[in-house]
């Protein structure tokens, strides 16, 4: 019987086009369990499993260091601990099978933090799983073993923590579908950096099928696509290289326009480990780096020495251009996990950002002083997000200069950085000149969402309106650039907008000569520049871009 | 054989979860007398060497640690661990 092309739809979190054997991650332990042997030699086959699988995890952390070794760390703790396996070599003393104890052993692990009521320590029945199922393959003699997901397969799962996207070989993986899952999860974080197409929220599951495409632009996944929707596809993804490849080869060399402007390019950075060295080579610097994921993706955020570390990591690796640093961005839409907020009826405008840090130094300062210690190593600046008046520049600048006290005093070697804000509300935009702070970023999605009052995923007549290019906003820009050509300040924009071919002019028309964009699209950002004339330019922003 | 008993309360926000039961085992594991750990005066005591039985009290942010150290050097032993948790496991400065 002809199988029919089925259609799911869910949220595109990581942008591409893939076709490839849909394949579903091996559940539980390998199907080819091992022959038993002698209560002795199960018990043998078990500890030198164990043993296998925290070499393995070692091997992994030291791959991937920061964040994601951090991850793997509680595992390996877990896996030394002889209470882990004891029930199950009881079980073998009593005649089970190595493999038939070990599962037993931690399936009653996994019911248990799964049973919890606290949220963190329900989060630890995925790393059970995860322990599960490595050492169950390796008592069944089997290394990291990849056959499951050949080469450009598309990986069907409910959720993905990012420690099993890390297992994966990225370079590998044609695409992610996930049946749960959230376009602002850090696994769609990852997925983004590392170019693996992703969509999310399929809401159901889908029927079981050998071929399947991953359309990440509309967020569908095709099941036994026809021939002419496989051909379609073929046809968009070798658009989408050859784009690529013009896009990498646009990279190098400086940006200038057509009348000889020069506009400085820098890189976004969200997950450090999944920019490659020749984007930070190639760009003019790292004009935003998300430290978003050093509070979110383990069970607690860093602590200082952790954070500096993660830090000077990235710092290193960026050589001799600037690295902007952007304090702590949580709260409202983005909340911190254990905090116990109280829900807010429109988290956009409620305690976001430097709001939320100013109300929580406690949080704040390791951060603080891990950027201070940074500081005397490299090019250095700090930005603070969501700031609105000049009283939050002016706290968060004490806050800054007591942590510096206290390193001082402590003989730890530290320096203050040119320290900044964001450009996200129109109330800072507007009053420009009343913060005095070091420099400017302006965050063109949020101040674009404010300014509007539309949502970006507003959807329809929203989301229409959500224009980085109107008169209001490019007004409120070139305010802000205006303001610091004036008093000798860096004016930058950091938004999506940079990277918007149908805004760029008129963004560069105000004036602005530096853009951060994200590191997929510097290429091509580069390229759309040095087609450009913008020195005829209407500054004053009257040309509206409709489709801004 | 000399025993010393401590208390101290958990602020971490996510209470004596993944990491800082991670420092405070290895911590506890460089003493060679016998610690243990409790989450309410009458919970169970468990081996503070092993992450598996640290992790089983699940004791959330808020509940007070009772630790009891037996053996060899017992009150210094005791003055760290308690100092690890009061210090929030060094993650707050």
């Amino acid at each position: 019987m002809k199988n029919t092309e089925l259609r799911y739809a869910g949220q595109p979190a990581a942008p591409g086009v893939a076709a490839g054997p849909l394949v579903r991650r091996p559940v539980a332990a390998s199907p080819d369990r091992p022959a038993g042997g002698t209560p002795a030699e199960e018990c043998a086959r078990l500890t030198r499993a164990m043993a296998d699988a925290v070499a393995e995890l070692r091997a992994l952390a030291g791959r991937e260091g920061g964040d994601a070794a951090a991850v793997l760390e509680f595992q390996i703790e877990m896996l030394n601990d002889s209470a882990l396996s004891a029930p199950a070599l009881a079980a073998i003393a009593a005649g089970d099978s190595a493999h038939d104890a070990w599962l037993a052993c931690m399936t009653e692990h996994i019911a248990n933090y799964r049973s919890s009521t606290d949220e963190h320590f329900r989060a630890r029945a995925t790393d059970c799983e995860d322990m599960r199922d490595r050492v169950a393959r390796l008592m069944a003699g089997r290394h990291e073993d990849r056959a499951w997901l050949p080469e450009g397969a598309i990986l069907l799962d409910t959720d993905l923590t990012p420690s099993r996207f890390l297992a994966l070989n990225a370079a590998r993986l044609g695409g992610l579908a996930l049946i749960n899952g959230s376009a602002a999860s850090h696994v769609a974080v990852l997925a983004r950096a590392r170019g693996v197409p992703m969509i999310c929220g399929i809401g159901r599951e889908p029927a079981q099928a050998a071929a399947a495409i991953l359309d990440a632009e509309t967020g569908e996944l095709v099941l036994n696509p026809t021939q002419a929707t496989a051909e379609e596809c073929a046809r968009r993804i070798a658009r989408r290289r050859r784009a690529a490849s013009s896009a990498h080869a646009a990279m190098a060399g400086d940006a200038v326009t057509e009348d000889g402007e020069r506009v400085a390019v820098l890189v976004n950075v969200d997950e450090p480990d999944a920019v490659p060295d020749d984007v930070l080579r190639a760009a003019d610097g790292v004009g935003l780096v998300r430290t978003e994921s050093v509070f979110l993706d383990g069970e607690e955020p860093l602590d200082e020495a952790a954070q500096y570390r993660h830090y000077a990591a990235l710092l290193a690796r960026v050589g001799d251009g600037p690295c902007v640093f952007r304090t702590l961005d949580v709260g409202g839409d983005k909340p911190l996990p254990g905090l116990a907020e109280v829900p807010e009826r429109n988290p956009f405008l409620g305690i976001r950002g430097i709001r939320l840090c100013l109300d929580r130094p406690e949080l704040f300062r390791p951060q603080i002083r891990a950027l201070l210690r940074l500081a005397v190593d490299g090019r250095v600046s700090v930005m603070l997000p969501m700031v609105s008046v000049a009283e939050e520049y002016r706290d968060a600048r004490a806050l800054f200069d007591e942590c510096l006290a206290d390193l001082r005093a402590e003989g730890v070697a530290a320096a203050m950085p040119p320290l900044g804000i964001m450009i996200e509300t129109p109330a800072a935009a507007i009053a420009i000149d009343t913060f005095g702070a070091d420099f400017y970023s302006i965050g063109s999605n949020d101040l674009t969402q404010y300014t509007m009052a539309a949502a970006r995923d507003g959807g329809g007549r929203v989301a229409s309106l959500n224009r980085p290019g109107s008169v209001a906003m490019l007004r409120l820009i070139a305010h802000v650039v205006r303001h610091g050509r004036d008093t000798g300040r860096e004016v930058s924009l950091c938004g999506d907008a940079g990277s918007n071919p149908t805004v760029l002019r008129a963004l560069l028309a105000t004036g602005l000569r530096r853009l951060s964009v994200a590191p997929s699209a510097l290429g091509h950002v580069k390229q759309c520049i040095r087609q450009l004339r913008i020195l005829d330019g209407d500054e004053t922003g009257r040309n509206e871009q409709q489709d801004g | 054989m000399r025993t010393a008993r401590g208390r101290v309360p958990i602020r971490h926000h996510t209470g004596l979860h993944a990491r800082p039961a991670v420092k405070l085992t290895r911590l506890a594991r460089t003493f060679p007398a016998e610690v243990r750990l409790r989450g309410s005066p009458d919970g169970t005591w468990v081996d503070a060497k092993s992450i598996v039985n640290v992790m089983s009290l699940k004791l959330p942010t808020g509940t007070t640690l009772e630790i009891e150290v037996t053996g060899e050097g017992a009150e210094s032993a005791l003055a760290a661990l308690t100092g690890l948790v009061a210090r929030d496991f060094d993650e707050e400065h």
